[in-house]
């Protein structure tokens, strides 16, 4: 009985992590519009919002 | 034979007309060469309206010649930030993303109409806002500060403006998607295409903080909303107003990298490296938008030295890979062609009489050692104190968006000319010399702003004698000296500026047809007569003998520690300890 092996040309055609990330377009995307959101824009209105009004 | 020669193409059920390019073998959709004109055409004309402003601001600052009285100064500098800085760039842009998507990837371009859509709002938005400034009612400068009002004119253009941008990027993602789909290149997109979709990406955060901004200033300009609050403004604004300037950083290294593959044939030392460097700008980049707010009370010292001083810095840690890597492809690839001696002949023997090539290498330059060191000193919170507001900020970006991003897209033109535009440079010889022009111009504005700075001058003064002011102050002399070197340069940058607009303009009216049997030679001196694919292959370059790029990389890293350093030296003058 033959047995099922995997094939090398799929084995070899294994794209990392990485490359998977920058070959998605829409993925980094998301991550270029989120970061400086919530790092810089939310992070910083939070501060803003939270200044005592003067009396 | 004429390249004009166009034949239909049906991909993906959806029938297109291509033309086949005799110098690189694309097949160019013609809807979009269409688009790329049209867009590369409108950027012309608002750089040739912008400059103008600009020589006249740069001669009211002239202390000798004090051109232009007050109101008018800050009307004109109004329109010169506007017309430059936003219109000029984003149209130019737009070409770009065009060539890098559709062009590059051999497919036809997503929904041509919405591109049609995006460019005449982009164009109606342009020309109200311009409107808006010359009625002279909305002398508010670029930056546009609440509680400072423009007529609702001003906001309406600049946001009808950003939403055909926004569709602009839609259509190039859109064009991704198509290209994927109908498997017209195969594994990763091309690094130049890549370097694109950087742009794209931060066009996209950048244009939705501006509509978040200046939606509700625009209500406000018509009386619907009654106060908007001035550090929420600026935060928010920045988000745009320097995250538009990143777009360019993105969009012209990835023009730094098609010039030099195109004329060279260089390929990146590592396609991975370069890609991690975008994503440093993907992910990074915008948050460098918070420099602007480094001396603002009430925001923390975290949300600020996380931003700039530690997020920035992986960015910059992005254009640091880009511009070993960028004159490290150009040695591998002359070695390549024969160049193989000492450490610098490849330099020596490079196309410096391609407009090109010259154009591309000194923005490359110019950016790195002007624009690139004196962002990280602005961008430190401690010596950014030394120069904050001051005209080192216009000297800064003068580096970075005159000096790197312009000259790149004034290169990239003569490239453009022949390949789509189909015409042949007029007037070579100064065609030569006009990158030279207009590098040793910008230099001169940038280095002495920054020197003005350095000195004190407030970076928006009409007048810095204070001739009219009720408590007067005395500059140094050398700030008036500064000043005057600025006017000169100016004068030779617009000279410069001049010729590219006179070339540019004369090729598209008079330029000799370009056919396939001279599209190479109309793309100018290039070591090899033919054009390399390399610029829409996936590849690496293959080597790392690369003794006169460490050179050139050890030079720049002196430059860049004795200058940050020499900072610090000024701040201690400034707060002595003990």
């Amino acid at each position: 009985m033959a047995t099922k092996t995997k094939e090398p040309e799929a084995a070899s055609e294994r794209i990392p992590p990485m490359q998977r990330l920058l070959d998605n377009p829409f993925l980094l995307l998301f991550l270029g519009v989120t970061m400086p959101t919530v790092l810089y824009l939310m992070w910083g209105l939070m501060e803003i919002t939270q200044i005592p009004i003067a009396e | 034979m004429s390249i004009a020669e166009s034949h239909s193409g049906i991909i993906g059920g959806i029938a297109a007309r291509f033309r086949t390019c005799p110098a690189t073998g694309l097949q160019i959709d013609l809807a979009a060469e269409r688009l790329i004109k049209a867009n590369a055409v409108a950027a012309v004309v608002f750089l040739l309206v912008g400059g103008v402003f600009g020589l006249l601001v740069a001669l009211t600052r002239w202390p000798a010649v004090h051109l232009l009285p007050a109101d008018m100064f800050y009307l004109v500098l109004t329109a010169h930030g506007l017309d430059v800085l936003l219109l000029w760039i984003l149209f130019f842009e737009m070409a770009v993303l065009y060539f890098a998507s559709a062009v590059l990837l051999n497919c036809r371009l997503a929904a041509p109409r919405f591109a049609w859509l995006a460019f005449i709002l982009m164009l109606v938005g342009g020309v109200l806002t311009n409107i808006a400034v010359l009625q002279g009612d909305s002398s508010v400068m670029f930056t546009s500060y609440v509680p400072m009002q423009a007529s609702p004119n001003f906001y309406l253009g600049l946001i009808l403006f950003a939403v055909g941008a926004l569709i602009g990027c839609l259509v190039f993602l859109g064009t991704l998607v198509i290209a994927k789909e109908e498997k017209t290149y195969e594994g990763s997109i091309p690094l130049v295409t890549f370097g694109a979709l950087t742009a794209c990406i931060i066009a996209i955060f950048t244009i939705a903080s501006g509509a978040i901004i200046l939606i509700p200033t625009w209500l406000w300009s018509l009386g619907y909303i009654s106060h908007i609050d001035t550090l929420m403004y600026k935060l928010i604004w920045w988000g745009m107003g320097h995250s538009s300037q990143q777009i360019n950083v993105a969009a012209h290294v990835a023009v730094w990298y098609a010039i030099a593959a195109i004329t060279v044939g260089a390929k990146p030392l590592s396609e991975k490296v370069s890609r991690t460097a975008f994503l440093m700008y993907i992910l990074f980049l915008q948050l460098a938008s918070a420099h602007h707010l480094l001396v603002e009370p009430g925001i923390s010292a975290e949300w600020k030295v996380f931003n700039t001083s530690y997020a920035m810095y992986l960015a910059v840690l992005g254009s640091l890979i880009h511009g070993m890597t960028v004159p490290g492809a150009i040695e591998a690839a002359q070695r390549r062609n024969g160049f193989v001696n000492g450490a610098f002949e490849w330099l020596r023997k490079a196309p410096w009489g391609n407009p090109a090539f010259a154009g591309m290498f000194l923005s490359l330059v110019l950016f790195g050692f002007l624009g690139g060191i004196s962002g990280v000193v602005l961008g430190t919170e401690q010596i950014n104190i030394l120069m904050h507001n001051t005209l080192y900020v216009p000297g800064h970006f003068h580096a970075t968006v005159v000096a790197g991003t312009t000259l790149a897209f004034m290169a990239l033109t003569y490239l453009v000319l022949p390949l789509i535009f189909q015409r042949k440079v007029i007037l070579p010889g100064l065609a030569k010399w006009q990158p030279y022009l207009f590098a040793i111009g910008v230099s001169g504005i940038s280095l002495f702003m920054m020197g003005a700075g350095t000195l004190g001058v407030s970076r928006r003064h009409w007048d810095i004698t204070f001739s009219d002011a009720a408590l007067s102050f005395d500059y140094p002399s050398a700030a008036f000296l500064m000043l005057g070197l600025n006017g000169l340069s100016a004068i030779l940058a617009a000279v410069g500026g001049g010729l590219y607009i006179v070339i540019t303009v004369g090729s598209l009216l008079f330029g000799e047809k370009v056919t396939a049997d001279n599209v190479v030679e109309a793309l100018g001196p290039m070591p090899t007569r033919k054009v390399s694919e390399a610029v829409k292959e996936y590849g690496n370059a293959g080597t790392f003998h690369l003794p006169g790029t460490y050179i050139l990389v050890a030079v720049f890293f002196t430059a860049f520690v004795l200058y940050y350093f020499v900072n610090w030296k000024y701040v201690s003058d400034l707060w002595p300890m003990g």
